[in-house]
């Protein structure tokens, strides 16, 4: 047998595929990887003390930003969360465009997933295309809010503003082309016999080490596991929506993209069936400009976000601020599988297990 | 839904037995609260564990209490949904460590090192217990309510 050396070749900080300050430092055995070390932080902002000393409305716009690509999924776990501190009720109207904007979101962050892993496995083009479709997307946040990336749109008791009428034929007309656009990307990324090569195989986690390792969202999906948080503890309406939960098989890279992919439709079904019924009304309720709850409360809320289980654990103490909070975040717990898959495999594999993985650092960080 | 079926007297005495360690159990509208003491804690998630199918340790997270520190332990089983748990423990300041979870719930790593981290408190036996999100020359624990008021 040839022996070679070992040695670490570190991925990141500062490289297009680490999706935002992720370092990971491979220790190599020729071409073979021995093991991963991940290194967080970089994007650390100390978002569980700042909550501390800010009011729980103070808070919304910094939960925005935890998953920068998917705004309106942490901002609706977040407000949920407090809702359920103080048991306030969310309109009925409300409730509908909280569903659209939120399956809008995972649609965005899912075609954000779906181009950066082709960017990130050399295929420029399709990238292009994701982002186009997205752009979509960003045009109808904006009608609603304003915002286009990070947008603050939720409120604890319904919404900042009701949607503009302009969003209505916007929505339909992207819901419409969904199926174009899904067929597109499978002949354009997915059927790409480069990107089969790089993703078939590649980073298999088993249902069993998900579980373990407390891997959620289409992570797990694709591994298997058919839990999702819509169907299996529904939080706002979700209950009231008929969809299809994907599942793959292998828990390889190629599931977990094409799990994604079945999802972002499934999504659009949801945002569909929301439109249709949809009830006017209000879209706030009536709470308190000060918000104080009840002392040594505290509520632990969870929501499927794009990238799994997002968690909002609050406590009160009586004050306008919160005591504690902390986020649970599937990013966070996620990536701890990324050295588990990538032993035993080559360099540019962990390339497509990040990718794949799908981390938002902004989430996994805080 | 859930929490009022699933907590009869008898599934937990049977369960105090199988740990052979007393807790105390409290039902809150969304979760099964059990409070134990940091020696009780390994044991009593091993029986939740085995005998009711905990399988999924969702969230650890901590409180800093002054006097105390309270780690709690959000557990779920997978598929089956209508179990919630909570399980919560309290250890002193001046000496915040308890037992690793690791062993039994491989998701506690970097979740305990966050912990360790931020808030400062020791898990015993841990395979890594380093630092996660912070630089690892940096000094004292952020979410610590003294943290920055102290004279260092």
């Amino acid at each position: 047998m040839l022996k070679t050396d070992q040695y670490t070749i570190n991925i990141g900080p500062q490289h297009p595929s680490t999706h935002g300050g992720l370092h990971a430092e491979a220790l190599m055995d020729g071409e073979i990887v021995k093991d991963v070390v991940v290194h967080l932080g970089y994007v650390h902002r100390s978002v569980e003390k700042i909550a501390e000393s800010r009011t729980y409305t103070q808070f919304i716009p910094y939960a925005s930003r935890l998953d920068y690509l998917a705004s309106h999924l942490p901002c609706l776990g977040y407000v949920q969360a407090v809702e359920k501190l103080l048991g306030v009720e969310v309109p009925e109207r409300a409730e509908y465009i909280r569903v659209i904007l939120a399956e809008l979101s995972r649609i965005a962050s899912h075609m954000i997933f779906v181009g950066s892993l082709a960017i990130d496995l050399a295929a420029t083009t399709g990238l292009v295309y994701c982002l186009r479709d997205r752009e979509r997307i960003m045009d109808l946040f904006e009608m609603s809010s304003g915002q286009r990336l990070i947008a603050a749109y939720m409120r604890i008791g319904g919404l900042s503003a009701d949607l503009p009428e302009e969003f209505f034929p916007a929505a339909q007309s992207f819901l419409t082309d969904i199926p174009r656009m899904i067929e597109e990307y499978n002949g354009l990324i997915t059927g790409n016999e480069i990107l089969q090569a790089r993703c078939k195989g590649v980073g298999v986690l088993t249902a069993e080490m998900a579980l373990a390792y407390g891997v959620t969202g289409p992570n797990l999906r694709a591994s298997g596991v058919a839990y999702d948080l819509r169907k299996a503890d529904p939080y706002g309406i979700y209950d009231r929506f008929e969809f299809d939960l994907p599942t793959g098989k292998a828990g390889d890279g190629l599931d977990r993209l094409i799990v994604r992919l079945k999802e972002i439709e499934q999504s659009g079904h949801i945002v569909r069936q929301a439109l249709s019924q949809m009830p006017e009304g209000e879209i706030r309720s009536k709470v308190p400009k000060l918000l104080k709850p009840a002392p040594g409360k505290e509520v632990y809320h969870r929501i499927e976000s794009s990238k799994g289980e997002l968690g909002f654990y609050l406590l009160s103490d009586g004050s306008e601020k919160p005591a504690r909070l902390h986020v649970r975040a599937p990013s966070f717990i996620n990536l701890m599988v990324l050295p588990l898959i990538s032993r035993g495999g080559r360099l540019q594999d962990i390339i497509t297990n990040i990718a794949t993985l799908d981390p938002v650092l902004g989430e996994s960080d805080r | 839904m859930g929490t009022s079926d699933f907590a009869p007297d008898k599934i937990w005495a049977d369960l105090q037995q199988a740990a052979g360690v007393q807790f105390t159990v409290t039902l809150e509208p969304f979760f099964v609260n059990i409070t134990v003491t940091p020696d009780d804690l390994v044991p009593i998630l091993k029986v939740l564990q085995n005998r009711l199918g905990m399988n999924y340790l969702a969230n650890i997270t901590s409180v800093d209490y002054g006097a105390e520190f309270e780690i709690i332990y959000h557990l779920y089983a997978i598929p089956d949904n209508s179990r919630k748990l909570k399980v919560k423990t309290r250890v002193p300041r001046s000496a915040a460590q308890l037992d690793s979870v690791f062993p039994l719930y491989p998701t506690a790593d970097w979740q305990e090192r966050e912990i360790f981290d931020l808030m400062g408190i020791r898990f015993n036996a841990h395979p890594n217990l380093v630092r996660v999100l912070l630089p690892d020359d940096f000094k004292g624990h952020p979410l610590r309510k003294d943290f920055g008021k102290e004279e260092q």
